[in-house]
């Protein structure tokens, strides 16, 4: 089954499921909510500040190379070791050399999507190391044996119910609903986790060129632990995580909070500058950084589509987005949901498997008001079409249509011919159920031939 | 007081539902304006624009330039969409055609109902009566796009004896989308289904729509869900509230 059709399948069942909708809208509604009353609160000029960061994301993009390799520099000089990786395969064979060098058996990770995209967790439950997850969406989603739901609330789609039945069953908690609770379960189930991992893995939000440090956002100290606890700690960071200046985190950390959920700032922010020092007396021994390729650069060389690279990942397009309010997360089948989701992963993957996606946005604009570093998501998603189109990667019953439409449409008979048809065989014609009921029957006589009639008639101006 | 309009009729109400076009052409001639449809005229091309096929977007586009070019004055579009494809978006598909600048020139004369309204100053000469319940839909594209905001509720100020609603936060989606709702029907109908529920529950008898894509989605949704609102696009609610006629004196069955 194409990608397409799979998406056409699943968006037909999810669309109708009454409880789904019912979840994401609470969870939308309480988001929404808590993400006005901070914008409001702390920002005296929101539009002003997008563009502030959009100029800043752009001025990363401007000078690139050289901020990676400041960035490099300064970091390896502490101690860290950079590795790059050009593809996803790359950075999983960095990944396979460094559990076996430092003979890992016990894995614990913090939330981080650029792993997802490497499918970081397969690789190492298939090399017999046991992986667990410390960010409590990403545990209860892995528990479940599923994908993130959503690249910043990846459990979005569980109710506190569903998630004390998964307890119950895989971590033996007793029977409760009380969401503090529950969090304390896991984290009681994480704490020796901390102390016998071998490897911790983190994502990183952003790669500081100046200082040559990472900075890690967080709510649940999760990251904190994964990346202080273990011998060993490996960052995996797509490489367009770059800020210029450590100063620069000023703007990004409050606007990454207030967009991605709603805070004035996320109760943990960590800047790490290398593996422990000399004169240090905790922190891991050993540091990596991997920095992920993986189809940026490849974006990076289109001039309309680089704009995405901008994204801080906040997820407030997807929140924004009726689409994925109806359809959810899953459906999508990318690592990336939503809008943004939409308009990277034809560039990312490629477009012909991926360019649907593009169509499956009616272009309200909903997701370009919200993003916090104004990328011009629903432009970018018409663009998308635009390239798809050029390359010949949509398909070829669309081609045929659209010049039958344009063909119809230069001439005013044509037209009408087209509506009379309709009228007349349309019954005939192969058009599924559901279409037919989303157009009227339409008139025996268009605008233009009422209006020939009556101007015939009354030939004066009045009404 | 008045002078010369064009009209645009989008290709959706000349064929699908005239009777937008004729309201619109009533009201402007009550307010004193001189009228001027070409029947030459068929659609703007964004249909074909929004789907990525550029080269067909731009034949149409180039017909409609024909139609309009010659002649001058304001061209006044029930439609934000349209509005919004024809001033904004004609400046990506033209960028380095012969027509670029005929394209300027029509897509700087293009100006949607309501904008139009209010920049003459008319806003208060729109006077009518309608007792009820009326939700408003913002569409999207006059919303975003064209940056209307408040307008839409603006511009039924005058109507008396109605209560105005819409659902809380910003204007949410009708599931349209042009070609969209052809591709993705299921999605299409559960998103025109869900925005009806959020004014149904504020017991909105009748919904005020601005654009005739939104209107023909949520009209069909409502049809299909047998909800008990009727939908309308404010020029077809303006032209009942103004001019109160024996058929249609009570839409609230």
């Amino acid at each position: 089954m194409s990608r397409n059709a799979e998406f056409l399948r699943q968006s037909a069942v999810i669309a109708v499921d009454e409880v789904h909708r019912g979840k994401l809208d609470k969870a939308m509604r309480n988001y929404r909510v808590a993400v006005n009353r901070m914008v409001d609160q702390q920002f005296t000029d929101w539009e002003a500040l997008r563009q502030q960061a959009a100029a800043v994301k752009d001025h990363v993009l401007g000078h690139w190379p050289e901020m990676l390799e400041q960035f490099e520099q300064k970091i390896t000089e502490r101690g860290a070791i950079v590795l790059w990786a050009e593809d996803a395969e790359e950075a999983r064979e960095h990944i396979k050399r460094i559990m076996s060098r430092h003979e890992a058996r016990l894995v614990v990770k913090s939330k981080s999507m650029v792993t997802e995209e490497i499918e970081l967790n397969e690789l190492l439950e298939s090399s017999g190391i046991q992986v667990i997850e410390s960010d409590l969406g990403e545990l209860i989603v892995q528990l479940c044996g599923e994908k993130p739901y959503h690249i910043v609330t990846p459990a979005m789609h569980k109710s506190k119910e569903e998630i004390s039945v998964l307890f119950q069953q895989k971590l033996g908690t007793p029977p409760t609903d009380d969401a503090a609770e529950l969090t304390m379960a896991a984290r009681a189930h994480l704490r020796q986790v901390y102390v016998t991992a071998d490897v911790g893995i983190t994502g990183a939000n952003f790669l500081l060129a100046d200082e040559g440090a990472i900075a890690v956002t967080e709510n649940e100290g999760n990251a904190r632990l994964t990346m202080g606890c273990p011998k060993v700690h490996v960052v995996v960071a797509g490489m367009e995580k770059m800020l210029p200046r450590m100063a620069d985190l000023a703007l990004f950390w409050p606007i990454l909070a207030s967009s991605g959920t709603g805070q004035q700032l996320t109760s943990y922010n960590s800047i790490v500058r290398g593996p422990r020092q000399a004169n240090e007396s905790d922190g891991p021994e050993t540091m990596y950084v991997i920095l992920l390729d993986n189809g940026r650069s490849h974006m990076y060389s289109d001039p309309r589509a680089s704009e995405a690279l901008r994204c801080i990942r906040c997820g407030a397009c997807l929140n924004a987005c009726p689409v994925f309010k109806t359809v959810g997360g899953h459906t999508y089948k990318t690592t990336y949901q939503g809008p943004i989701g939409s308009v990277i992963t034809p560039h990312l993957r490629n477009m012909k498997d991926w360019q649907h996606l593009s169509h499956a946005s009616t272009l309200c604009g909903a997701c370009t008001s919200v993003c916090p570093v104004a990328i011009d998501l629903h432009g970018l998603l018409l663009e998308n079409r635009r390239q798809a189109t050029q390359e010949q990667a949509d398909d070829a019953f669309w081609r045929f249509a659209m010049r039958g439409w344009s063909f119809g449409m230069r001439c005013r008979w044509r037209m009408e011919w087209g509506r009379r048809l309709y009228r007349w065989l349309g019954w005939l014609m192969p058009i599924p159920q559901a279409i037919r009921r989303s157009v009227p029957r339409l008139p025996a006589k268009s605008f233009a031939e009422q209006w020939r009639s009556k101007e015939k008639s009354s030939s004066g101006d009045t009404p | 007081m008045g002078g010369k309009v064009r009209c645009f009729i989008p290709c959706l109400v000349d064929q699908v539902m005239p009777e937008i076009g004729f309201a619109m052409i009533r009201i402007l001639r009550h307010l004193g304006y001189s009228v001027e449809y070409d029947p030459a005229q068929t659609c703007c091309g964004q249909p074909g624009f929004n789907a990525g096929h550029w080269k067909e977007s731009r034949q149409v586009a180039c017909h409609c330039l024909d139609v309009f070019n010659s002649g001058d004055g304001p061209i006044v579009s029930p439609s934000g969409s349209c509005t919004s494809m024809m001033r904004h978006h004609y400046r990506e598909l033209f960028e380095g055609h012969p027509r670029a600048s005929d394209a300027a020139r029509v897509g700087g004369q293009v100006v949607e109902f309501a904008e139009f309204i209010q920049r003459e100053g008319r806003l208060d000469d729109l006077r009518g009566h309608y007792a009820g319940t009326v939700g408003v839909h913002k569409s999207c594209h006059a919303y975003r796009e064209l940056g209307l905001r408040e307008l839409p509720m603006a511009l039924l100020r005058g109507i008396d004896g109605c209560e105005l609603v819409e659902p809380e936060g910003e204007p949410v989606c009708c599931g349209f989308g042009g070609t969209f709702f052809v591709k993705f029907p299921p999605i299409a109908q559960s998103m025109g289904r869900s925005r009806l529920l959020s004014f149904t529950a504020l017991q909105a008898s009748v919904l005020v729509v601005n654009d005739p894509g939104c209107v023909m989605q949520l009209r069909q949704a409502a049809q299909r869900e047998e909800l008990p609102v009727k939908v309308l696009h404010t020029l077809e609610f303006l032209d009942l509230a103004m001019f109160p006629r024996e058929a249609v004196s009570e839409p609230q069955r």
